[in-house]
C-alpha cells in the first residue's frame, strides 16, 4: 500500500464517519418523543406566547422544512450543511448561526491549538524522562500527574480562576478582553487579550501534560525492554542517544493517542471556556442550551464534529508520513 | 531486581485507591438514611460562610453544602456505577466478538468502534440530552452508558485477539464446544482482570461526564449530584464572589473519587502486566 493509497483510504473512511456523525445529529432528536423540534411544531398549533416568537418559529419550520416528509428534511439538512447554512438563531434572531459561530471559532482555535501542542510536547518529554530515570523523579512525577489528570479539567479551571484570578488577582478571572477595552491592533489591547488568555491556556495545558505524560511513560517503559535498547546498552551508547531512540519509537503511538484523546479534549475545552467566560464556541453552546436555542446548539455541535474529524484526518496523514512501515506498505491500518 | 519490594509497592497502589474509594462510598451511602436534613431545603441565606450550623457553609439557594455534598456524592457514584456497567457490558460484548471471531465480524464491529471513537462522545451526549426534558438518575446513567463504550470495546478486542490462537481454545474447538461455550468458559475468564479494569475506568468516566453535562446545563433534573453542585456554583459565580465552599467540596470529592479509581486501576494494571513495574 503506497502512501497515496493510504491517504485516499483514510479520506474515504473519514467521509463515511462524517456522514454517520451528521446523520446521528439529524436523527437522534427526531427519534426521542418530546424533543425540541416537535415541541416547537406543537406550540405553533396551540398558540405561541408572543407574535415575535411566532415569527421566529415560522422561519425555523421553513428553514428546516418541518412541514415536509422526513426524507426531504434530511436532504435539505445535508444540502444546507454543505453550503454552510446552519439556520437562524432563536435567541439572537435574526442573526444567522453561521455568523455567530464564525465570530466565536477564532477564539476557540487560538486557545485550543497552542494549548494542545504545548501540553502534548511537554507531557511527552516529561513522560519519557520519568520512564528512563525511574527512581525519585518518577516516584514524584507519576503520582502528581495521576492526581492532576484525575482532577477534572473543570475543577482545575475553577480552582485556577479562584486562586489566580480572584484571590491573588494576578489575571482577570473571566472574559476574552476587558469590557472597557476597544478591540484594535494596539499594544494595550494585545496585553489585555494575553492577560485574559493566560488562565484558560494554562489550565488546558496542565491537564494535557498530565494525561500525555502518563501515556508516554508507559510506552517508554515498554520500549525500554526491547532488544534494540539492551543491545545499545551493551554497546555502551550514551544515555542521551538511547533516550532519543526510545523517544522516537514511543512517539508514534502517542500521535495516535493524541488523535483519540481529541474527543475528550473537546469536552474539556468547552467547559474550560464556560468557566472562564471565554468568548469561544463553548460559551456560546452554554448560552444556547440555557435559552433552548436549538438551531445554535445543532450548529455548534456540527461545527465541533467537523473540526474534530479534520484534526484526526490530519493527524492520520502525519502518522502515515512519519511511520516508515506505512510507506513501505507493511502496515495494515483499519 | 528486588522482587518482593516491587510486589509490595504495587499492592500499595491498589490498596490506597480501594481504601479511599470505599471510605467515600460508605460515608455517602450510610449517612443519607439517617440524615435529618434535606439536601434540597433552603435553610439559610445565600453563600453563608462555614459555621457551626453549616459546617461547609451554604450555597446560592441557602442550602447546607455538607448535606448536599454527601447526597450528591451518592447520586454521582450511583450514576457512575450504572453508566459504567452499561458501557462495560456493551464494550465487552463488542470487543470479545470482534477480537475472538475475527474476519468480517471483526471488520464490521471494529469499523463501528473506530467511528464512535472519533466522534466526541460529549457531542452525542448533548444531542440526546437536549431532546429529553426531564432526566432522572436512571435516564442520565443510560445516556452516559450508551455513549462511552468504544474505549472498552477497543481494549477488550485487543486482549481477545491475543487469546484466539491459544492451545486451550483450540482444544475446546476440537471438543466441539459451541461459540457461546467457548466465549463463556475459555475466553471471558482470561479477560476478567481487563474487564474489571475497564469497569473501574468506566465508573470514573461516568462520574466525570455527569459533572460535565451538568455544568453544560444538561445534568440530572430534580436531584443533587456533584455535577449539579458545580453547575450552580458556576452559574452564580461563586468563584468570583469568593465563596470557595460552594465549589471546592464538590470539586475535591470528584477529584478524590476519580483519583482513587485511577490509582486502583493502575495498581491492577501492574499486577496483570509485570512489565510496567519493571520486574521482567
Amino acid at each position: 500500500m503506497s502512501y497515496g493509497k493510504y491517504v485516499l483510504r483514510k479520506g474515504l473512511w473519514y467521509l463515511l464517519t462524517f456522514f454517520i456523525a451528521t446523520t446521528l445529529v439529524f436523527i437522534i432528536p427526531r427519534l426521542i418523543p418530546g424533543n425540541p423540534i416537535s415541541a416547537i411544531v406543537a406550540q405553533m398549533g396551540s398558540g405561541v406566547p408572543s407574535e415575535s416568537m411566532q415569527r421566529v418559529y415560522e422561519s425555523f419550520i421553513r428553514d428546516y422544512g418541518l412541514d415536509k416528509p422526513v426524507v426531504l428534511q434530511y436532504i435539505d439538512y445535508m444540502k444546507n450543511l454543505f453550503h454552510g447554512e446552519l439556520g437562524i438563531s432563536f435567541s439572537l434572531y435574526p442573526k444567522g448561526v453561521t455568523e455567530i459561530i464564525g465570530e466565536a471559532l477564532p477564539w476557540t482555535l487560538a486557545l485550543q491549538i497552542p494549548a494542545i501542542l504545548v501540553g502534548w510536547i511537554l507531557g511527552n518529554l516529561l513522560g519519557a524522562y520519568a520512564a528512563y530515570k525511574r527512581g525519585k523523579f518518577d516516584k514524584v512525577l507519576f503520582p502528581v500527574s495521576l492526581l492532576v489528570s484525575a482532577m477534572p479539567y473543570y475543577v482545575l479551571a475553577i480552582l485556577m480562576q479562584y486562586i489566580f484570578g480572584v484571590y491573588l488577582g494576578w489575571f482577570p478571572p473571566s472574559g476574552g478582553y476587558s469590557m472597557s477595552a476597544f478591540p484594535s491592533f494596539t499594544f494595550d489591547f494585545m496585553v489585555d487579550i494575553l492577560s485574559h488568555y493566560t488562565l484558560p491556556f494554562v489550565s488546558l495545558v496542565a491537564v494535557t501534560i498530565g494525561s500525555q505524560a502518563i501515556g508516554m511513560r508507559e510506552m517508554s517503559i515498554y520500549e525500554l525492554n526491547t532488544d534494540y535498547v539492551n543491545y545499545s546498552r551493551m554497546l555502551g551508547l550514551e544515555d542521551r542517544k538511547i533516550v532519543s531512540y526510545i523517544f522516537r519509537n514511543a512517539m508514534l503511538p502517542q500521535i495516535t493517542g493524541l488523535a483519540i484523546s481529541f474527543g475528550t479534549m473537546v469536552g474539556g475545552s468547552i467547559i474550560t471556556e464556560i468557566v472562564f467566560g471565554y468568548p469561544g464556541i463553548g460559551t456560546w453552546l452554554f448560552n444556547a442550551i440555557r435559552q433552548n436555542d436549538y438551531p445554535l446548539i445543532q450548529g455548534i455541535v456540527l461545527v465541533i464534529t467537523i473540526t474534530v474529524l479534520f484534526a484526526n484526518f490530519f493527524l492520520d496523514i502525519m502518522y502515515g508520513f512519519l511511520d516508515p512501515r506505512i510507506k513501505a506498505g507493511e502496515m495494515e491500518e483499519g | 531486581m528486588n522482587l518482593k519490594k516491587r510486589a509490595g509497592a504495587l499492592n500499595k497502589k491498589l490498596l490506597i485507591g480501594a481504601i479511599i474509594f470505599f471510605v467515600i462510598l460508605i460515608v455517602s451511602f450510610a449517612y443519607p438514611p439517617f440524615s435529618k436534613r434535606d439536601p434540597l431545603e433552603m435553610e439559610g441565606m445565600m453563600f453563608e460562610p462555614p459555621s457551626s450550623l453549616y459546617p461547609l457553609g451554604t450555597d446560592n439557594f441557602g442550602r447546607d453544602v455538607l448535606t448536599e455534598l454527601i447526597f450528591g456524592t451518592k447520586t454521582s457514584i450511583t450514576i457512575g456505577f450504572i453508566a459504567g456497567s452499561i458501557a462495560t457490558l456493551i464494550g465487552t460484548t463488542i470487543g470479545v466478538f470482534a477480537g475472538y471471531c475475527g474476519g468480517n465480524t471483526d471488520n464490521i464491529l471494529n469499523t463501528i468502534t473506530n467511528i464512535f471513537l472519533v466522534i466526541p462522545p460529549i457531542l452525542i451526549l448533548i444531542v440526546i440530552s437536549v431532546s429529553i426534558q426531564s432526566r432522572s438518575i436512571l435516564i442520565m446513567s443510560l445516556i452516559l452508558g450508551i455513549t462511552s463504550w468504544p474505549w472498552t470495546a477497543r481494549a477488550i478486542r485487543a486482549q481477545a485477539q491475543s487469546l484466539r490462537n491459544r492451545e486451550h481454545i483450540k482444544m475446546a474447538k476440537l471438543n466441539g464446544e459451541s461459540l457461546a461455550e467457548i466465549i463463556a468458559f475459555e475466553v471471558l475468564p482470561y479477560l476478567a482482570s481487563y474487564i474489571v479494569m475497564a469497569f473501574i475506568l468506566q465508573v470514573s468516566t461516568g462520574i466525570l461526564n455527569e459533572a460535565a453535562m451538568s455544568m453544560l446545563g444538561l445534568g440530572p433534573t430534580d436531584t443533587v449530584s456533584l455535577g449539579t453542585m458545580l453547575e450552580w456554583a458556576l452559574l452564580f459565580e461563586s468563584a468570583r464572589i469568593g465563596a470557595w465552599w460552594a465549589f471546592i467540596p464538590p470539586g475535591l470529592a470528584i477529584t478524590m473519587i476519580t483519583f482513587s479509581l485511577y490509582l486502583a486501576n493502575s495498581g491492577m494494571d501492574e499486577i496483570v502486566n509485570p512489565r510496567l513495574r519493571g520486574v521482567v
